[in-house]
Parts: C-alpha cells; structure tokens; sequence
C-alpha cells in the first residue's frame, strides 16, 4: 500500500464495492478501506436480500413488469413527495440496467422467499443473501486486482477547498499511515450505531433503540465530510426503522428480529392503547415505519397482539410469542394493565366490520368508530391463546447525509461541486429518501450510485 | 425436547434459519425445512441427511461464527447425520461400531486378509498360492468357486439385510403418515438428484471446502469414486452372470466385459477415494466434524483399496503374485460388504431416501 491511487473507496459494503469495481473497469487503480474486521465487512449489506430495480417485463425470477413509473409513483408514495425528482428518476432509470450489470459482476438472483410477502414483482431476491452477494463482488473486486483492506479505521481526511487530497488511517497492523489518491468515494453509510449521536436528536429514547446491524456503522465519515464543508442532506431524526423483538440483541440481529404479524392483529403501547392504523397498506411499504412509530411510544416499547387464528400467516420468528388463555393472563406477562387490554380488544373487536380477508391486496376488512381505525385486513382478536411480540425500534440507517448530483458527486455547502469526491449508499440516501422507504431501496441506492461514483472517480482521476 | 444435544442445536439452528430463509435457493435442506414450522427429532434427522455438506449456507450466512447467534448448519447436520446412523442402525447392539468405525474396518479388514490367504493355503499347497495359474478357471486353484460365491453371497446378504431394516426404521421416522409409500416418480427424481449430486453445488457457484471460496472438486471426486464402484459392481455381476449361465469362467481376456468395466471402475476407486481423501485433509476445521474422521476415512480407504488391489490383481495375474493378490482383493472386498452397514456407506443410503422424501413433499407441495 504505497504510492498513490487513482480511486479510494471508503467503506466495504454493496456501494463501496460496486463504486470500487466501476472505478476498477474504468481503467482505475482502487484501493477499498473496510473498517470492519473481514467477518463484518460490508456493513448493512450483509442483511439485505433484495434489491428494488424497474423492469418492463416478467424476468426468470420476476412475475411482472414493474415500470420506471411505478417505480416513481411508489418512491413518491413513501417518502410523501420529500425527494429529489430529478435524482430519483435518474436512479429509477440507471435500476434497469443495475439488473444485468450485478449479475455481470457475480451476484445470482432468486425468485422471493418462501413466505416475503407481496415482493415478487418488484423485488429481485439475492440467491445467498445479502452476504452471499457481498461475498461475489469481494471476489470480483479481487480478480479485477482492487485492493481491500480491512480494520482500516480513517480517522481523518485532508480536504483543502472541496479537493480531497488524503485519508490517514489507523490499522492494527502498520499502524498510522497517510493514503493520497486522485479521486475519493465515500460509501460509508450512516451513523446508525452511533447511539450518542442518534441522541442528539432523540435524547434518551436513543438508548432504548436496537441497532439492526453492525456496530461499525458509526457515520464517522459523515462528520468528516460535513465537518469539511460538504453540504448536508435529509432531517436528522429520519431512518429506515422497523418493529423488531425487543429480545434481540443491542447490535446485528439483522433479519431475524423482524416482525411481518402487524397487519394481523393490533399493535398496543405500554398503556394498552392502539396508536396507529396497523392496516394502512401493503405490509411492504409500511414496515419501515414501524420503528418511528414505536420510538414515539412512552419507553420505546409496543407489543403486536393477534390470536392463534393467524398464527401460520407469516413466517416463523427467531423469538416465540408471549402466550396467555385470557387476554388478562396476557396482559399479565407483558405487565399491561389487563382491565385496560380487554377494553382494547373488546372496542377493537366491535368495531371490526364483515368483510372478505386477503393480505396480499388493500380488502374491505375495516373497522368503523374507532380510533386510530384499522382500514384493512381489520379480524376480531377472539380465539386464545392469545399472543404477543414486545416489539421495540430497530434501526437499520440513517437519512442524514452529503448531497449529491446524478454524477454522485458531492456538492459544498457554497452550493459548488466537489473537485474530486463522490459519494454512494446510505451516505446519501437522504437525497432520494426524504422519509419512508419501500422495501429494498437502499440497496438500489447503493448498487446504481455505486456504480455511478466509481464511474466518475475514475475518470476524474484518468483525466 | 429432543434425544440429544444435537438434535437440541439443530432444532436451535432450523428455527433461526426458518425466520431468514436467505439460503432457501442453495439446495434441497431449506426449501424442506420450510415446511414446518417444528421440528420433530425425524424432521431434524431427514434434514441432516438431506444436507450434502456443500457449505454454502456458512459462507452465506451472516450469522455464522463469530456472531453471537453461532448458526453452523453444515456442521451440525454432519454431527446430527453421524448420530442418525447409528441410532437407526440394525441390529442395536452393533451401533457402536459407527463411533469407532475406523478401528473396526481396520480389524475387520485385516483380518478377512488374512482369513483369505490362510483359507487358500489350506484349500491347497504354498506351492497352489504362490504357483502361476492362467487360463480359464485360474482362480479358482485356490478357491473352488462356489466356496467363494457361498462367501460372498451370505457377506452381501446380511449387509443388504441390516441395510433395509436401518433404513426402514429411518424412513418410518421421517415419513408423514407414518411408514408412507414412496411412488415411482418420487423415487425417479431422487435418483436423478443423487445421480448428479445436484445438491453439491452451492445453489450454483460451486462448493466450499478449505476456505470462502467456491473452487471444491469433492462433486467430481465423488462422481469417480460412486461411479468407479458401481462399475466394479457391474463387472462382477456380468461376471457371475457369464460363470452361470454362459458357463465362461473368469479370468477373462483385457477386452471382455467384466474387465473392461472393472479396470474404469478400478480406475474410479483409485483416483476418486485420493482426492476425498485430500479434499478431507484439507476442508477447514469449522466445516468438519472430528467425531466421523475415522468413520469417513475408513470407508475411503477400504473402498481405494478395493480398487488397487483389484488393478494390481489385473496387471500381475499371469505372474506368481495372482494368488497372493487374489487374496488381498478378496479380502478387501469381503471387509467392504461386511463393514457397509456400520459404516460411511449408508451415508449414501440414507440421504437417498430423504431425497425420496424430498421429492414426495415437493411433488405434494406443487
């Protein structure tokens, strides 16, 4: 590791590793600095299984079109208009070819897992996983001759009027060194576990947050980038945020915390009162909501209640359900107040109207003269066991981030571009996700701007 | 609760992996376990056999060591698939023999040698076992030939016999209803899926063996050394088949049927049992289970001797090392059938009826 490089990657996830193997096919030479161990490398990527790509026809493991329009229409939906059109629909498009390109760099794709649901049409499923798809493009950025380094910690970066000049980095093995290169990319994602930070905007609620994935992702660069003059994007206290089991462990319970049953029964906080419409709409493009909405309940804390009727509608869980006889022996184990859970269920089962079940589209089972209302898949809670999941907030990334243009590259807060910096992934997400998400998104933002920022890198530094 | 530790963290391990399912396209385990949504001690046995150690699913899994959550799947279904033969094991009494298999295939062995090379000097003189005999019926001067098919027929018999109980009790255990048929398409499909070994392919990209990348060759080893044995069993099947009804005793000319389809599957059994051998020696430490070592190389080695000794028998047997080599493949062949239930070989048995079983769930499924 000596001399200069054309392109360094900041970061070893699907962005850091798309960004390095473009730069790599662009004639230049990459140097990626993972600041995991290698068992933790690539950040959240290790827990994706899919990504979200525009196609105009049924593919081999896609059931349907999902058209560039669709694709606005719903990125639109989610994020409630806060996004940048012109970004987005340049990043809907570039998702069509990300499709084939992936599969040029390693990645295999699947048909959607037993059990996902409603996802079969949009969302192309990594064969493996998220690791799995990691572990190709680790393989092909080697083959192509990128360097990787791993537990290489950037403590700082030299960057004198938007020019990056150098990182210096901090090894177990070496020690402190200075690394120079023509361009740089950062695709360091968010500062998701970064819990002093997260307080910042939170205050204490923070500490009763989970971090879905590793413990890596501390937005150490973010800062670094922000600090320096990068203009910033997106609200702070926004993030991809879902309900998982409040028994999974503080950091990287990844997939396997999550909780699909929301859409089948109601969702109480630590009062034993419902909060929020748990029938809205299709389960995968609300379950990112979820998060916020339990961080906003008095000690972070909510409980998915259903009975047995339902029980084999989605998939296993990691954790059993908490179960009782009686919705007061219930209450008991989850220390609610039980007279207060009876009234809750008993409103919510009287006010639930006729209507013919089916959860794979927006049906007339809804509820009438309560609030919040249950505007779909709304059945009586009624044949015990009765069961619970104690959910808390997981937050798997940060909105927070750098702007950037459709070149991805970063833009200076005078409103300038940056000489020779660019940026991919969760590190800009917020410029596409303004708020909300739809399911598998973020991979979308990483492969497509990945690709585009090593691209772009490269030919800086060639030039 | 299941019978044993194992079973406990195989069960541990299939509830974690049926809230993921990201390893469902790698091969036939996860699609399976997919299934059910518990686990009974037969559910976890049939996926242990259903699993062909290609160890994808631990390159792919984000929660393999050192995550806390410590999912080792290709592992701990080889400790379970190890436990399961010897708890089906027919007689009960003998399914210690798997815990030390390596021991007793080497006595075993040694001893029919022996056995062998003494029987053939009392049937006859020194001068018959090391004296040169060619021509028809050559060697049958030191072994009259029905004294030998008597042998090997109650050898190959008892083996078949303890073969089909294990397994029965195996495919009652993993079977809804209880002791269910299996149909002919079923069975069709599995030999399809084990002819090819489609499930030693890690979904595709190739298997893994001493690191994370996919460069294993074990799927063509193991296509050598299974097909170099069927070959071989062929031979003598033609040739007993010619003994009986043609009235052609052996040896036979280097052209004829029996030869030919011994010296290729001869040539099977010496290359494929060396490389499983090298690929085992080399197969990194969190993928093995230590416990079957013996079990496995035992069986490896029994079946690359099978194969040398009757290639060497081939080359010198118009020479005075006919009779000793004789006895040495005799031998071989002999502790080969006599092991095969307690030993590697019901390996390829057992994960023959849960493919079966497999393919029936797969075809009620659809």
């Amino acid at each position: 590791m000596s001399g200069k490089y054309d392109v360094l990657v900041i970061g070893g996830g699907n962005a850091a590793l798309c960004a390095a193997i473009s730069a790599r096919r662009g004639g230049a030479s990459v140097l990626v600095l993972e600041g995991a161990p290698k068992f933790y490398r690539g950040g959240n990527t290790r827990h994706t299984r899919n990504m979200r790509c525009a196609h105009d026809a049924a593919t081999e493991i896609l059931t349907g079109p999902y058209t560039e329009e669709e694709f606005w229409k719903d990125l639109l939906l989610v994020t409630g208009g806060q996004t940048d059109e012109e970004l987005a629909r340049h990043m809907i498009r570039e998702s069509k070819d990300i499709l084939n390109w992936v599969v040029e760099q390693g990645v295999r794709w699947q048909p959607s897992l037993g059990g996902t649901l409603s996802l079969g049409r949009t969302n192309s499923f990594f064969l493996g996983g998220g690791r799995a798809m990691l572990n190709a493009l680790y393989l092909t950025a080697e083959t192509l001759g990128v360097d990787i380094e791993y537990d290489a910690e950037v403590t700082d970066l030299v960057i004198e009027d938007g020019m990056f000049l150098a990182a210096r980095v901090k090894r177990p093995i070496g020690g402190a060194t200075e690394i120079r290169a023509s361009s740089l990319v950062a695709a360091a994602g968010g500062f998701e576990a970064n819990i002093e930070w997260l307080k910042q905007y939170w205050g204490e609620a923070a500490d009763n947050f989970l971090i879905r994935g590793t413990p890596y992702n501390r937005g150490a660069i973010l800062k670094m980038l922000l600090d320096k003059g990068v203009q910033e994007v997106g609200d702070p206290t926004q993030c991809h945020a879902v309900a998982i089991d409040a028994r999974a462990p503080k950091f990287d319970g990844g997939i396997i915390t999550r909780h699909d049953s929301v859409v089948f029964g109601i969702v109480v906080n630590k009062h034993a009162q419902r909060f929020y419409d748990e029938g809205e709409d299709i389960w995968p493009k609300r379950y990112a909501i979820w998060g916020r909405l339990v961080a906003a309940q008095p000690d972070q804390i909510a409980y998915i209640i259903f009975d047995s009727t339902v029980v084999t509608s989605f998939m296993p869980t990691l954790f059993p359900p908490i179960a009782g006889a009686t919705v007061a022996e219930l209450a008991g184990k989850l220390t609610l107040d039980p007279a207060v859970l009876e009234k809750t269920i008993t409103d919510f089962n009287a006010a639930v109207r006729p209507g013919t079940f089916d959860h794979t589209i927006l049906d007339d089972c809804v509820t009438e003269g309560i609030t919040p209302p249950k505007t779909h898949w709304a059945r009586r809670i009624e044949t015990p066991p009765y069961l619970a999941y104690p959910v808390r907030p997981g937050i798997t990334f940060t909105y927070l981030g750098t702007r950037v243009n459709k070149e991805a590259r970063m833009l200076m807060k005078d409103g300038k571009l940056a000489a020779n910096m660019f940026a991919a992934g969760e590190i800009m997400a917020g410029n596409v996700l303004g708020k909300g998400y739809a399911a598998g998104m973020g991979m979308t933002i990483g492969s497509v701007f990945g690709r585009i920022a090593g691209r772009e890198a490269a030919k800086h530094a060639r030039n | 609760m299941h019978g044993t530790r194992i079973l406990e963290e195989t069960d541990r391990l299939m509830t974690v992996c049926n809230s993921c399912r990201y390893c469902e396209g790698l091969c036939a385990v996860f699609p399976a376990m997919e299934m059910r949504r518990a686990f009974s001690d037969g559910d976890l046995n049939y996926l242990a056999n259903l699993c062909h150690s290609c160890g994808a699913c631990y390159v792919d899994c984000q929660f393999s060591p050192p995550h806390e959550f410590n999912v080792n799947v290709p592992k701990t279904l080889a400790v379970a698939r190890a436990e399961s033969y010897a708890a089906y094991a027919w007689p009960r009494a003998l399914s210690g023999a798997f815990a030390k298999n390596g021991l007793v295939i080497s006595i075993v062995a040694a001893l029919s040698m022996a056995a062998f090379i003494l029987g053939f000097a009392a049937f006859n003189d020194r001068a018959a076992l090391f004296g040169i005999h060619t021509g028809p019926g050559a060697f049958y001067k030191l072994m009259p030939h029905n004294a030998m098919a008597g042998l090997f027929s109650a050898a190959f018999l008892y083996a078949i016999l303890a073969l089909v109980m294990s397994v029965r009790a195996f495919w009652r255990d993993i079977g809804e209803p209880i002791g269910g048929r299996a149909d002919g398409g079923s069975i069709f499909q599995a030999v399809r899926d084990a002819g090819e070994l489609r499930y030693l392919h890690g979904g595709g990209v190739g298997c893994y063996n001493e690191d994370d990348k996919p460069t294993d060759r074990r799927k063509l080893y193991h296509h050598l050394t299974f097909y170099g044995f069927l070959l071989c069993f062929a031979a003598t099947s033609v040739a007993t088949l010619y003994h009986y009804l043609l009235a052609r005793e052996a040896p036979y000319p280097w052209w004829d049927l029996p030869v030919v389809l011994g010296t290729l599957g001869g040539i099977g059994l010496f290359i494929g049992p060396i490389g499983l051998f090298m690929a085992k020696t080399q197969r990194a430490p969190e993928l093995l289970d230590d416990n079957s070592y013996g079990m496995d190389v035992g069986f490896i080695a029994m079946l690359f001797l099978t194969g040398v000794t009757g290639l060497a028998l081939l080359l010198l047997r118009e020479t005075s090392a006919m009779g000793p080599l004789l006895a040495l493949h005799l031998g071989a062949v002999f502790a080969l059938f006599i092991t095969m239930p307690y030993g590697k070989f019901v390996h390829g048995i057992y994960r023959f009826a849960a493919l079966v079983r497999y393919a029936q769930e797969r075809r009620s499924e659809s």
